[in-house]
């Protein structure tokens, strides 16, 4: 057991938060309020290789690590939740499955745009009737000669309004449930493919969020990623790096709400010393520092196991779900430290209460994790 | 076997396609095969005797001394001084092993490792590790350590049993609560005042002989858990002890206390993981087999989800504590982990234990169920070698001086 950084990994680490602080920090507040999606933080991202992190550098990627990632999501979240999901799900839920499914073609065509951050991605997987039950969505693709023609309606799409890219899941065959599920790789300007307006959310308001709509969208089979019936497969394990991802976002809002408690405490007196010197306040202290390096250390984990591991779905169930519900309790107390100036939106604690909401529900609700582990626990003994 | 249970165990590919990062989850095959050792002992010689022994409150003389043979009473000395050589890492994991069969058991060892066996180790001169050390870490022998008095708890520095120099002696004066191993110790480290106007500075510590004229041991302490465990108060009526028996320096003795507290919480985050992962595989297995509404209640989700947190907590946990005892000697962040991992770990373990119970219904709550005693033991973890109160304000001061 040895876990500690190698070099490029903390110069990585030290480059995001360069980066983070000086171009993403100074609008996060701005783009949470006005829902702008920060098409040209995208852009920059993958300048930096941050849009294609673990893609192959043959393939316009960084080439790094899965615990490369986790610094990366962890940085930019840390900063801005909004753009730490946005880079999330172009590199865990749009590279990671061309890369891992695609064709040569596909992965030229596809892939090296949206690793370079020239092309932005989504993954159009959930629908109004089908969230955690996946296998019951009901878009249509329809095989005609060449093409498929696809039918149908997909919500909470993040980067649904700015993407370039979609990756649509559709089945084509009902009857089959999960096993007639089926990806394409669709260019958003295909005919038939419109999106939305912008969903005012919650939190992570900058984020993109739409639904999409196919009206006899007609996509070459030579877009179809996989085979035929291989989509709920490919859904599925994409979800488990993904959520890596999204753990690695709610370490990062968890750490940036932390910082900012700590050093609000430091600064503001009551009874006529810091709030800092009553214990209440050291205890809460003490609480988010031990969760966020107990989730910290899940996440990197879970990272490990991608790599090392034929199966790593427990270990990423295990650390989203960690790290999701400690980022409630340490942003709740980052806001309590900060008392009524905490409740407000001069103070950053207010986003990144909102922004961790979110962490619990999407790339699989908390309690379809706890499924997860429990289907583990009671098949393994 | 139901210990698969644990996350962490699961099997391991090496086929990896990409390259291997440079963090390493995976234990050592060294760490594997100690730890495999360990649970096979435990399973086969301590677990059958577990339950009469707490009702009993029987000290577990025989199975102490087979521990020693194991080499398990000083696993972290020098080979040259009788121990085992082994590292932190190893030791948590023997730890957590003997715990999940028998924490009395593992708290009976971990206490000669940790508080014993380390401050010799760490701050004693070459008489006493040629000596003292030796007799500990091959196993001839175990150790208590006497910081705890009946007024002084967290409040160490507070403490009254003074030490004053005579000659070439010290001559040691007043009573130790609480003290783990105490009437079955042949060595304890004590802490004194040899200073009484110097307060927290005006402290010393010393390796005290059972059989030093003058020692005493009082009634054994009836606790809630931990029953087979030996819990009793330590009395010094003019205790004499050669000046050479002094541990590290003259007024230095809190912080060797505080650093050996630092070292061995560690081994109480570890104990607080056997009791932890037990309960997880205590409760999944009462839910497979206990049947409600025609079925086995492992089938509904208010169950599962129980399960599931359990299991959760517990990797939480187990990476907090075997990532602090990873860390090198002195690493800047070694403080702030060991005490998150002994607060987390035992908090969690708590919980684990009161869900698990749950899960058990009407059954857990009689003593027929092994996870009434795991109730009673696991309650301690949050208490001693430093109260998650204690070790909250040690990581708030880190967190807020850092």
């Amino acid at each position: 057991m040895h876990i500690e950084l190698n070099e490029e990994q903390r110069l990585l680490q030290e480059t995001v938060r360069r980066f983070a602080e000086e171009v993403v920090k100074p609008r996060a507040k701005e783009i949470d309020e006005s829902g702008e999606f920060p098409k040209d933080f995208f852009h920059q991202s993958g300048e930096l290789g941050l849009t294609g992190v673990c893609v192959p550098e043959e393939y316009g990627g960084a080439g790094m690590d899965p615990v490369s990632y986790c610094l990366v999501i962890e940085e930019i979240s840390r900063v801005c939740g909004s753009s730490g999901v946005i880079l999330s799900v172009n590199n865990s839920l749009v590279c990671d499955p061309i890369q891992a499914f695609g064709n040569e073609e596909q992965k030229k065509e596809f892939l090296t745009p949206l690793a370079t951050g020239e092309k932005l991605g989504c993954f159009a997987l959930t629908e109004p009737g089908a969230g955690s039950d996946a296998a019951g969505l009901i878009t249509r693709a329809v095989r005609d000669g060449d093409d498929y023609v696809i039918n149908g309606n997909k919500v909470f799409i993040t980067n649904g309004t700015d993407a370039d890219l979609a990756l649509v899941f559709a089945t084509v065959d009902p009857e089959q449930k999960h096993r007639g599920i089926t990806a394409f790789v669709v260019p958003v300007d295909t005919p038939g493919y419109s999106h939305g307006g912008h969903e005012f959310k919650l939190g992570v308001n900058a984020s993109g969020t739409t639904e999409l709509a196919f009206e006899d969208m007609r996509v070459p089979a030579a877009w179809r990623l996989g085979e035929e019936g291989e989509g709920f497969k490919i859904a599925m394990s994409t979800l488990d790096g993904g959520r890596i991802g999204i753990a690695a976002q709610a370490v990062g809002i968890a750490q940036g709400s932390y910082e900012e408690a700590v050093s609000y405490a430091k600064e503001r007196e009551q009874f006529g010393k810091a709030i800092s010197s009553f214990q209440a306040i050291q205890f809460y202290l003490a609480d988010m520092s031990t969760e966020i390096d107990a989730a910290r250390l899940l996440t990197w984990k879970a990272a490990w196991a991608k790599v090392n591991k034929k199966r790593y779905s427990l270990e990423a169930a295990t650390a989203k779900l960690f790290s999701a519900e400690m980022a409630q309790r340490v942003t709740n107390k980052a806001l309590q430290i900060h008392g009524g100036y905490g409740y407000t939106k001069d103070y950053n604690v207010e986003r990144y209460f909102r922004d961790a909401r979110i962490t619990e529900i999407y790339e699989g609700t908390s309690e379809i994790h706890k499924m997860i582990i429990a289907d583990w626990l009671l098949k393994a003994s | 076997m139901s210990t698969s249970a644990v996350l962490a165990d699961h099997e391991v590919t090496q086929d990896s396609e990409g390259e291997l990062v440079s963090l390493d989850f995976e234990l050592s095959e060294d760490q594997t095969m100690i730890r495999d050792e360990v649970r096979r002992y435990a399973e086969e010689r301590i677990a059958p005797g577990t339950a009469e022994r707490d009702r009993d409150h029987e000290f577990p003389q025989e199975i102490i001394q087979e521990l020693g043979e194991l080499g398990l009473l000083g696993m972290m000395v020098d080979e040259k001084h009788g121990g085992a050589g082994l590292d932190p890492v190893t030791y948590c994991l023997a730890v957590e092993e003997l715990s999940r069969i028998c924490p009395a058991t593992a708290v009976t060892m971990s206490v000669s490792n940790s508080v014993a066996c380390w401050p010799i180790d760490h701050f004693g001169n070459e008489e006493l590790k040629s000596t003292v050390l030796q007799e500990l870490a091959s196993g001839e022998c175990i150790g208590g350590f006497g910081l705890t008095e009946p007024g002084s708890g967290s409040d160490a520095a507070s403490m009254r049993t003074t030490a004053v120099r005579d000659g070439d002696h010290w001559v040691l004066q007043g009573e130790k609560a609480w003290i783990t191993n105490a009437g079955f110790a042949r060595y304890y480290v004590v802490l004194a005042k040899t200073d009484p106007d110097a307060g927290k500075r005006g402290i010393t510590a010393f390796v005290v002989p059972a059989d030093a004229e003058g020692f005493s041991v009082g009634t054994p302490e009836e606790k809630l858990g931990l029953r087979a465990s030996r819990t009793a108060p330590i009395y010094f009526e003019q205790v004499r002890i050669p000046a050479s028996w002094m541990l590290g320096e003259l007024g230095k003795g809190l912080n060797l206390a505080l650093a050996t507290l630092d070292h061995s919480r560690l081994g109480i985050a570890a104990q607080a993981m056997g009791e932890h992962r037990r309960a997880l595989e205590l409760a999944i297995s009462y839910a497979k087999e206990r049947e409600q509404f025609g079925r086995p209640i492992a089938d509904f989700q208010a169950i599962r989800f129980q399960l599931a947190e359990i299991a959760v907590e517990l990797e939480a946990a187990r990476t907090l504590t075997l990532y602090a005892a990873s860390l090198p000697h002195g690493h800047k962040d070694a403080g702030r982990l060991a005490s998150e991992a002994k607060v987390y770990a035992s908090e969690a373990a708590n919980r684990a234990v009161w869900k698990s119970l749950q899960i058990h219904g009407g059954n857990g709550y009689c003593e027929d169920y092994e996870i009434a005693r795991l109730y009673r033991d696991v309650r301690v973890t949050t208490i001693y070698e430093g109260t998650s109160e204690m070790q909250r304000l040690v990581i708030s001061r880190h967190v807020l001086n850092g």
